[in-house]
């Protein structure tokens, strides 16, 4: 009885605004929601549009790119960072503070400031570009520049908090390992691939899955910066289902593409714990 | 004779030579290897800070400077007429005060309800303990973006649509600090939690007077990211407040970008005023912002 007094206020947040939800979502997204009169019962149509609308696929495969892209940078430029502020610099300390900066950040004014930096006429960066004697960059009139732009500020936004994950795991590596290594004459480059990648395993899995989770549902920079422009080109999936939503007011198709949103995260997420559980078994 | 005798300097020679300069090159190295760090941190570290910069100088530049022809890396004159500005056309201290309340309101609710939570996992037995351990873990895999079109009819049908309780409530309902504090709470010595009880304490006198007093570093980094976490809140404040005078800074910051003729300048300095107090509260309380987030990685 104590045990679910403790819990229970926590539990009715959550269930309020989580569990209730979900079945609403659900609900709403087998209705059609246009205009002001009540809702109607559609079955499946919701979910038949979206397999026909090219849309939702070119959203669907925008955020495949994007994740695609972002995960695996953050993650390389996140360890290469930690390996880097863990050995000996002068003002170290300062170099660190100043690289997790950005995560305090909020997304939309890292988008205002990345609007200002790529504005396509006479921004700085294609300002610099002119100056190096390159051409201008269509930053908002072409769709793989466009893209481009938002991955550069997703990977700063999220550079620094990777850095610090994996600064934490470089820690926990006890320093006789690279003592011992060194001694049988590995090179740096060794050391790197046969200790500190595989002891930061338990690191890499957590942001391998924290990183995905934010790709893939980014929505502040790029409804900022782009608003999934142009023409679609950098339309991820919540910017689309949010566009439904709220936009054109589309209600049950936006739950739809919410619900779908959901089942892609969570058979992701449970593929990722599949493979860490065996992963453990094995070692 | 002659022949070793000629022979082990000889030696000695070939041994040391290899050896002297060898461990000179290694000194050699290694300082060169300081160098190129060196050089390589500072460069990333000024290509990171830079649109940080960049802020600073479009916030405190005369109206559309930055967009003239020419390159141009500060401000030709130091001027404070884009704060004025905002100041004088927008609600924007409203906005900042909006933010600080919900963003109070959440930190407090959120981090009180998931100590008690993080307490009854760790400490109490009780039946259901585990499955609703695992529901909860679940619901952080839930994107909020999935469910917001019900979130919002949710929203509206409680008649909390465009009020501080509309943003605040979703915005309590995490779980991210649960796990925190369960471990935090796993860590305390039983012996602690027996003697009160057999003192006759209850389990809610031992969580107040005995455990809480214990986890202040624990209390310190979820009061932080949870603030953090609201204050830079966009798609929920975005969707469940529609007048602007309750606009959050980060909405408010939107706002302004969607006048008919954007001002970059005003849009910059609004902008600094919404991140300058993260900014401020990370440069303050760095090691409990860092130990937080790389303790949630190593959970």
């Amino acid at each position: 009885m104590v045990g679910w007094a403790f819990l229970a206020p926590n539990l009715v947040l959550m269930i309020g605004f989580l569990f209730v939800p979900i079945v609403l979502a659900v609900q709403l997204s087998f209705q059609e929601t246009r205009g002001f009169g009540d809702p109607q019962w559609v079955g499946l149509a919701n979910y038949r549009t979206m397999v026909e609308d090219p849309d939702f696929w070119r959203s669907l495969a925008n955020t495949i790119l994007f994740t695609a892209v972002t995960v695996p940078i953050e993650l390389a430029a996140g360890l290469g960072l930690a390996v880097l502020m863990n050995s000996a610099l002068p003002a170290r300390g300062l170099l660190r503070t100043l690289l997790v900066l950005p995560m305090v950040v909020s997304g939309v004014a890292s988008a205002m400031i990345a609007v200002i930096l790529f504005y396509e006429s006479n921004g700085l960066v294609n300002k610099v570009l002119e100056t190096l004697g390159l051409d201008r960059v269509g930053w908002q009139s072409e769709g793989a520049p466009a893209m481009v732009s938002v991955i550069l500020v997703a990977i700063w936004l999220r550079l620094g908090f990777n850095m610090v994950i994996y600064l934490a795991g470089l820690q926990s590596i006890e320093p006789e390992l690279y003592e011992a290594a060194r001694i049988d004459g590995a090179s740096r480059w060794q050391q790197l691939r046969s200790i500190t990648v595989p002891l930061l395993g338990p690191s890499t899995f957590f942001l391998l899955i924290m990183n995905v989770i934010a790709s893939f549902q980014v929505f502040d920079v790029i409804f900022v910066m782009t608003g999934g422009g142009p023409s679609g080109a950098t339309s991820v999936l919540v910017t689309y289902a949010y566009r439904n939503g709220f936009q054109i007011r589309e209600q049950g198709y936006g739950a739809a593409l919410g619900i779908v949103i959901l089942l892609i995260t969570l058979v992701f997420t449970f593929v990722q714990w599949r493979t860490s559980r065996t992963r453990d078994l094995a070692g | 004779m002659t022949a070793p005798a000629h022979q082990l300097p000889a030696q000695a020679a070939t041994v040391a030579a290899p050896q002297q300069p060898r461990r000179r090159r290694r000194r050699d190295e290694s300082r060169r290897g300081i160098v190129w760090r060196t050089i390589v941190a500072v460069v990333v570290t000024i290509v990171v800070v830079f649109p940080l910069y960049w802020m600073l100088v479009v916030a405190f530049s005369p109206r559309g400077e930055i967009f003239e022809p020419g390159l141009r890396l500060w401000p030709s004159t130091f001027t404070l007429e884009n704060f004025e500005k905002i100041l004088d056309r927008y609600p924007v201290l409203g906005w900042f005060g909006n933010s600080l309340v919900i963003g109070v309101f959440v930190m407090v609710l959120t981090t009180a309800l998931n100590l008690l939570a993080g307490y009854a996992f760790a400490r109490l037995r009780f039946r259901g303990r585990t499955a609703i351990f695992l529901l909860a873990l679940s619901t952080m895999m839930i994107p909020v973006q999935a469910i917001m079109v019900a979130q919002f009819r949710l929203v509206v049908d409680l008649g909390v649509y465009g009020t501080y309780w509309g943003v605040i409530l979703p915005g309590a309902a995490a779980a991210f600090g649960i796990f925190l504090a369960r471990q935090f709470f796993l860590s305390i010595p039983d012996e602690l939690v027996e003697a009160a009880r057999l003192d006759g304490a209850g389990h809610l006198r031992i969580f107040l007077q005995i455990v809480l007093p214990l986890s202040r570093p624990l209390i310190a980094v979820l009061l932080l990211l949870t603030f953090l976490g609201s204050w830079n809140d966009f798609a929920w404040p975005l969707i469940a407040l529609k007048e602007n005078e309750l606009f959050t800074l980060p909405v408010g910051l939107l706002y302004l970008k969607g006048q008919t003729t954007p001002d970059y300048n005003a849009i910059m300095a609004m902008a600094l005023i919404s991140v300058l107090p993260m900014v401020l509260l990370f440069l303050f309380f760095q090691r409990y912002f860092v130990q937080g987030f790389a303790r949630s990685g190593i959970r």
